[in-house]
């Protein structure tokens, strides 16, 4: 019996709709030269053909900084090859993407210490010494 | 009354940090179809927003809108949602059985009076009592009884919208919708044959969030859900207005993954998120994996004809208008469309 995977399926890749994010993150990267205005893009909302998101994400390929967060799971949170361009994707505890996003902005928020968790700490470790 | 403590409290108590909380606001954003910079807005609502009730009521259903929900693998942080909502009834999940579940019903509609959401998946019929009921009581009388307290009813799946299968020509049980007898408080429908899972639970975020139901369209559906047709978002559009279609589901056109209009597609004249959501944790939707869209999300859709023929073929004309009208393009394209969905109102009158 033929397994799916040994069944042939072509997939053409390419719809059009890469091009219009990529402008997208053009004019977004005007705004945060220009005003300092950070931009998010929900790739969620998007309508892609089979492969078009490989292919944006080909297409914005790595930078220099990539961080891994763990809460409620992995979120990988990269720089692109353009500064200023990050792609974060968001990650449940089994490993299933539950969120994807492009952030135009000097440093995704969600890297910066928070307030509540930096009080959190302080207290635990001066539990440990006070 | 008893206290009920906020969101932010509860995953407080779960040891979510900051980052995870906005890792969470973020996915809900994204479910709520809202842009990201309401995120901030979204963060100060739910830390702040206070567990609601919910009682989750199954008429006649096949529990496959249930299975879409707790079987789909539930991101943990759309899991959160479930946890910060208190489930108090639900015949399939619940542990409790015959008169202590018809207690912790009206528990739950006395603590909660005037505040709980009534979830309901399953058609109700009207044709004799007797064809279903649960602890003796009909479904029209406990569905009646339970929305008198509620501040709004969600009907789960296309039964519950619209009479669904159940109420499929020729109807025997007398099959309606919530809607149909609910006339006195809000009624939400996300209809699918199942629903998208992302779809209920994004109304259910949107009430915990900001404590109202979404804004709807005529047919009561969240429109940032179902404000486009499958067509509209379909990532195989190109190809229907280049005029390239499957034929059959084995053809050259079938593998190179062009249009399937021609093989049934409801995706015109049907109103849904499939095509940008996807299922299976976002993996694919029906016509990514090469079959039809079946319009399962719009009311009657069992009688509108067969799935496999094309909308504006069968008693409205011929397989060659069909083609000719879907390669001459976009304008003539959208007039099919247009015919087919009277054709289908037309069926629906006479189901």
């Amino acid at each position: 019996m033929t397994a799916l995977r040994d069944i042939e399926v072509q997939v053409q890749a390419m719809h059009g709709n890469v091009q219009p994010i990529l402008n997208e993150v053009l004019h977004a990267l005007d705004r945060l030269i220009d005003n300092d205005e950070a931009t998010t893009i929900d790739l969620a909302s998007l309508p892609f053909a089979p492969g078009e998101l490989e292919a944006l994400e080909a297409s914005l390929a790595s930078g220099e900084v990539s961080a891994q967060l763990d809460a409620l799971g992995t979120s990988n949170i990269r720089e692109t090859l353009y500064p200023g361009v990050w792609w974060i994707e968001h990650r449940n505890v089994y490993d299933e993407v539950v969120g994807r996003y492009l952030e135009i902005t000097r440093m995704p928020e969600i890297l910066s210490s928070q307030t509540a968790d930096i009080r959190a700490g302080r207290a635990r470790l001066g539990e440990q010494f006070e | 009354m008893k206290y009920t403590p906020t969101v932010g409290e509860i995953l407080q108590a779960k040891g979510v940090s900051r980052r995870g909380f906005l890792k969470y606001c973020a996915t809900t954003a994204s479910l709520l179809a809202l842009p990201p910079s309401m995120i901030p807005r979204i963060a100060a609502a739910i830390e702040n927003a206070r567990r609601p009730s919910v009682i989750w009521l199954s008429f006649q259903e096949c529990t496959g809108c249930t299975e879409s929900l707790t079987r789909s693998a539930s991101p943990t942080v759309e899991g959160l949602i479930f946890d910060a909502i208190s489930l108090d009834y639900h015949h399939t999940l619940q542990a409790a059985a015959g008169d202590q579940a018809e207690a912790a019903r009206h528990a739950a509609m006395e603590e909660n009076d005037g505040a709980y959401l009534v979830l309901v998946d399953g058609s109700i019929p009207m044709g004799n009592p007797g064809f279903s009921t649960i602890a003796g009581i009909s479904n029209v009388d406990m569905l009646l009884d339970t929305v008198k307290g509620a501040a709004a009813v969600v009907a789960i799946g296309s039964c519950a919208a619209f009479g669904g299968l159940p109420g499929a020509n020729p109807n025997p049980t007398g099959a309606v919708g919530v809607q149909d007898l609910v006339k006195d408080k809000p009624v939400v429908n996300v209809p699918g044959c199942p629903p998208i899972p992302t779809v209920m639970t994004a109304v259910l975020a949107q009430f915990l969030t900001f404590g109202t139901i979404p804004d709807l369209d005529k047919h009561g559906r969240p429109l940032a859900y179902f404000g486009n047709t499958i067509h509209d978002r379909c990532y195989r559009r190109p190809f229907y207005e280049q005029g390239k279609f499957a034929e059959s589901f084995d053809d050259e056109g079938a593998k190179a993954g062009w249009c399937l209009y021609k093989l049934g597609c409801k995706g015109p004249t049907t109103y849904n998120a499939c095509a940008t959501v996807k299922w299976n944790q976002g993996t694919s939707f029906p016509i990514e994996s090469g079959h039809p869209c079946l319009g399962c999300s719009e009311p009657k859709f069992w009688d509108k004809g067969g799935f496999y023929q094309p909308l504006s073929t069968g008693h409205f004309g011929s397989g060659a208008t069909v083609a000719g009208a879907a390669v001459a393009g976009v304008a003539l394209g959208v007039a099919a469309a247009t015919a087919g969905k009277r054709r289908q109102d037309k069926y629906t009158k006479e189901a």
